[in-house]
């Protein structure tokens, strides 16, 4: 394991292993309690496999209450909890805990209810992102959020992790497209949050909930809305002679009042790579290469095409194809979202980074993070969500070397110390988990964080569910609870008063 | 209120507020802001929080000694059009922001009410009122709600004082973000109960170039409901839809089909090309509904602003309520109503919002709950009642145990002694 610690684990915990599972068998089928070490070994990791522990056991829960039962079993026994969906974080979300218990919700894999005129689908968080699509894109309807892995991930970890995608700066992150939700906390309470109607009674829970990565309660139900698909979509492919110039075409796309349904930005590297992995026909000469989608009636998107064609001509475009059909859409996209196995191929690991930036600061960043590269001596690769200025470096590097991961990590810090430095943030997408935990003082002073751990101690005073994520430090609720009030009097005479 | 109350003059040293005196304190920066609450704390002294206080007739009423106003704490921080990010502080007013954002061709897209016109009768244009804080706070939207979400849903981050008195911030000023807990978020509907904002940050959006109107005429509630749930399956991506009994629609001003009967008005917003392909769309989608009529630009903006404030709602002596429920759910709940508590409504958000005006002063808030509760539930909150009637009626929708306990522990994490307006939402916290 490399630079990233996690907590120290609990020997009283291990020591009572064996005691720990029978009880667990006797909540759960004993089929649904995993603890052998060739079983445990699938989850031993996520999508960010340079990070590897076992658990003392995984468990597979189907019903709401057998989930309430092993929390309150848990809770009254200090046992540690990581709820995992379908693994895929890149953060180290769902990277169990050596002294804990992994949770695995993929026995919750059915929808519930599609209802089509309330445009809303009831389903179980083991359900993948793209099971919601294909459930209802008979009656032309789709679930918005659309990460790369989405084939894969669950909808409960979508709502974990807040998932966006290539369409989200049109069509919102997963916050904005979920209306529902039925959870469990530590202690046992089963809570409903929304339905079917919008907006919440009272406290926003669902958009702490949304983004949580799984630190605050097991979510065993989950209402999404579902959109009906535009009427028409067409990508364009530009090529550009500099990063810069795409960069200031993807700001003065935004400025003339366009917000496509998807603008990508791709650097060389990923040209070349994604090329050379699907033959999607992009530009390997050109220096940056931008993914355009217009979407709506063909009335709207032949409009869009002519100004987004002039816009991409006065920022000196090299290379331009708009795609003819549905086949060739997707073709264009096909190269973008294989963008990370594609980097697979060109060095044996690579790690994935996630800052957001404002856009004008494209140039700037894009500039200082060359700088790394000679400072690392590591390549770096860039694939960005230009319209919402999500960049996705991608750092090669060989595990195998040694000092070569250690060399990537710092690379990464640095490049996400460089997003908060102009103005940005340390993750878009991806979530903190423990890849960025440590970095979350570079964004958020003692006090902000400190103000995040009080909405945790609210619902998991005791830290057992998925601790030593996000938090770089964990404090006692206790602590965290006391108030240092200054001075009593009051200390501001220039305040105005009427 | 004002001239109730024993107010300190400027010119008071201010470390002489007695708690027992009754003061407005109006901090011009967020350490000011600090300060008070610390104040607060000290002398066991819950705030009021407020920015105008256009909103003080909303929701739960309290009426505290102390009282902060955010009103002297305005002005656009940061306003960047071509990174659709906007930062103000928590006390600009509206009209301010939306004239800022006017001049470069965008908009708040969630079509934030206007509490000057909110059930006042008045539905021409007119400033809005209201300052940012307080829009956000309560969250509430207008009818492009339905298409581009709600006002929580464009707020990126922000910079607050707890009821701990410490100044912290959440969230970002990019509109990706996923760093930490999403407490800029929750700041949305907490009426000020868990903080106070001083400076907000949110995504904005370019306004759409034109605007049209699809009118179905003379439809039954219930087949409102199947022509909005159809018009929100097609791919004409309407922007707001709303269905008004024929007795509001007369109330409407300058609404050409006052004599139609009722009416489902179907929005459509985008360019002018655009807008003329996705209304023959709608208009054949929706065929077999009965007949149709259009509304130009100007008068569907001017209606839909009505509906927007709830204008045709506007009659005092009454109560009104404001109910969110599944869409195609609608006309169950009203049919759940006793005849004589669903005379005065409207539906907007494709029938997923009611308004719903009680011809009493008083509120029949477990009459309607019922109602709710049988049509598949969902939440209403009462919105205007008479004074008496909002400090003693259940607001806010009562939430189950758990749920109830829940908020109450996040309450107790951001305002432990329970300073910043106590009993704005429930009584008791």
């Amino acid at each position: 394991m490399s630079a990233i610690r996690m907590p120290e684990p609990d020997a009283q915990v291990l020591a009572r292993r064996a005691e720990i599972i029978a009880a667990l068998e006797k909540i759960l089928p004993k089929e649904s309690v995993v603890s052998t070490p060739t079983q445990l070994r699938p989850y031993e990791t996520d999508a960010l496999t340079a990070y590897r522990q076992t658990p003392i056991a995984v468990v597979l829960p189907e019903t709401t209450e057998q989930v309430a039962q092993i929390l309150r079993y848990c809770s009254a026994n200090k046992v540690k909890v990581v709820p995992r969906g379908a693994g895929t974080s890149l953060s180290g979300g769902a990277l169990p805990l050596e002294d804990g218990i992994l949770m695995s919700m993929m026995k919750f894999n059915r929808i519930l209810d599609v209802d089509l005129p309330n445009r809303a689908v009831v389903t179980q968080p083991g359900v993948t992102n793209l099971g919601i699509t294909r459930e209802v894109e008979h009656a032309g309807f789709y679930f918005a959020p659309d990460p790369s892995s989405q084939l894969a991930c669950s909808v409960g970890g979508n709502i974990a992790e807040n998932s966006g995608g290539v369409h989200s700066l049109k069509y919102g992150l997963t916050t904005n497209n979920v209306l529902g939700l039925e959870m469990v906390l530590m202690n046992g309470d089963i809570i409903r949050l929304g339905g079917k109607h919008l907006d919440s009674e009272a406290y926003d829970l669902l958009a702490l909930l949304t983004g949580s990565e799984g630190l605050l309660a097991v979510i065993t139900e989950v209402t999404v809305r579902v959109l009906q698909k535009p009427e028409g979509q067409q990508a364009v492919l530009v090529g550009f002679p500099t990063i810069i110039a795409a960069g200031q075409c993807v700001a003065d796309i935004i400025a003339a009042g366009i917000i496509p349904g998807g603008m990508e930005l791709m650097d060389n590297l990923s040209i070349v790579a994604a090329e050379n992995y699907v033959n999607a026909g992009y530009p390997t000469e050109a220096a940056a290469l931008m993914i355009i989608e217009l979407d709506g009636p063909q009335a709207e998107i032949t409009d869009l095409l002519a100004q987004v064609e002039a816009i991409t001509q006065k920022n000196g475009a090299i290379y331009q194809r708009i795609s003819q059909s549905e086949e060739e859409r997707a073709l264009f996209w096909a190269g973008r979202k294989s963008a990370f196995p594609a980097f697979g191929r060109l060095a044996p690991d690579f790690l994935c980074m996630d800052g957001t930036i404002p856009r004008a600061k494209l140039p700037e960043v894009l500039l200082e993070m060359e700088a790394l590269e000679q400072k690392h001596g590591l390549r770096c690769g860039n694939v960005f969500h230009a319209g919402d200025g999500n960049l996705h470096p991608l750092i090669l590097y060989d595990a195998n070397k040694p000092g070569d991961l250690e060399a990537a990590e710092a690379f990464g810090a640095d490049i996400l110390r460089l997003c908060v430095k102009v103005g940005g943030v340390l993750t878009g997408e991806h979530g903190v988990g423990i890849e960025k935990r440590d970095l979350m003082p570079e964004m958020f002073s003692e006090t902000d964080l400190a103000h995040q751990e009080r909405i945790k101690c609210a619902f998991d005073p005791h830290h057992l569910l998925n601790p030593g994520k996000v938090f770089p430090q964990l404090h006692r609720c206790a602590e965290l609870g006391k108030m240092h009030i200054s001075g009593g009097k009051l200390p501001f005479p220039d305040i105005p008063r009427f | 209120m004002l001239e109730n109350d024993k107010v300190n003059g400027g010119a008071h040293p201010a470390s002489t507020v007695q708690a027992q005196e009754a003061s407005i304190f109006a901090p011009q920066n967020t350490q000011q802001v600090q300060e008070v609450v610390a104040w607060a704390l000290a002398q066991q002294q819950p705030l009021q929080i407020e920015g105008t206080g256009t909103k003080l007739g909303w929701g739960r009423a309290v009426e505290l000694p102390h009282r902060l106003t955010l009103k002297n704490f305005s002005g656009i921080i940061d306003y960047q059009p071509e990174e659709l990010v906007l930062t103000a502080k928590a006390g600009t007013p509206m009209a301010q922001i939306e004239a800022a954002l006017a001049e470069h061709g965008q908009i708040l897209p969630f079509e934030p009410i206007n509490p000057a016109a909110f059930a006042s009768g008045h539905g021409e244009p007119m400033q809005t009122t209201g300052t940012l804080g307080g829009v956000l706070a309560t969250n509430l939207s207008g009818p492009r709600r339905l298409k581009a979400g709600a006002a929580r849903d464009h707020v990126l981050g922000l910079t607050a004082v707890s009821g701990r008195a410490e100044v912290f911030k959440a969230g970002g000023k990019v509109v990706k973000n996923v760093t930490g807990y999403d407490v800029a978020r929750a700041f949305c509907n907490s009426w000020g109960t868990l903080m106070i904002a001083t400076e907000l940050t949110l995504k904005v959006l370019p306004r759409p170039q034109e605007e049209r109107s699809l009118c179905v005429l003379g439809a039954s509630c219930e087949t409102a409901s199947q022509i909005m749930s159809a018009a929100m399956a097609s791919s004409a991506e309407v922007s707001s839809a709303a269905y008004l009994p024929d007795f509001v629609a007369r109330r409407l001003a300058s609404n050409p089909l006052a004599d139609m009967g009722s009416l489902t008005l179907l929005r459509l917003e985008g360019s002018s090309g655009s807008i003329a392909a996705r209304f023959r769309q709608l208009q054949s989608a929706l065929n077999a509904y009965g007949e149709q009529s259009t509304l130009d630009a100007s008068t569907s903006g001017s209606i839909w602003r009505q509906i927007r404030d709830v204008v045709p709602l506007a009659l005092p002596q009454t109560c009104l309520w404001r109910i969110s429920l599944a869409p195609a759910h609608g006309h169950r709940f009203l049919q759940a109503l006793p005849h004589s508590l669903a005379s005065g409504y409207f539906r907007d958000w494709a029938g997923g919002l009611v308004w719903l005006q009680t011809p009493t002063e008083e509120p029949e808030g477990e009459t309607i709950r019922a109602a709710l509760h049988k049509a598949g539930g969902g939440h209403a909150t009462l919105m205007r009642a008479p004074l008496a009637q909002r400090q003693q009626q259940q607001v806010f929708q009562p939430q189950p145990a758990p749920l109830q306990q829940l908020s109450q522990r996040i309450k107790q994490q951001f305002d432990p002694q329970a300073v910043l307006n106590p009993g704005r939402m429930y009584a008791g916290s």
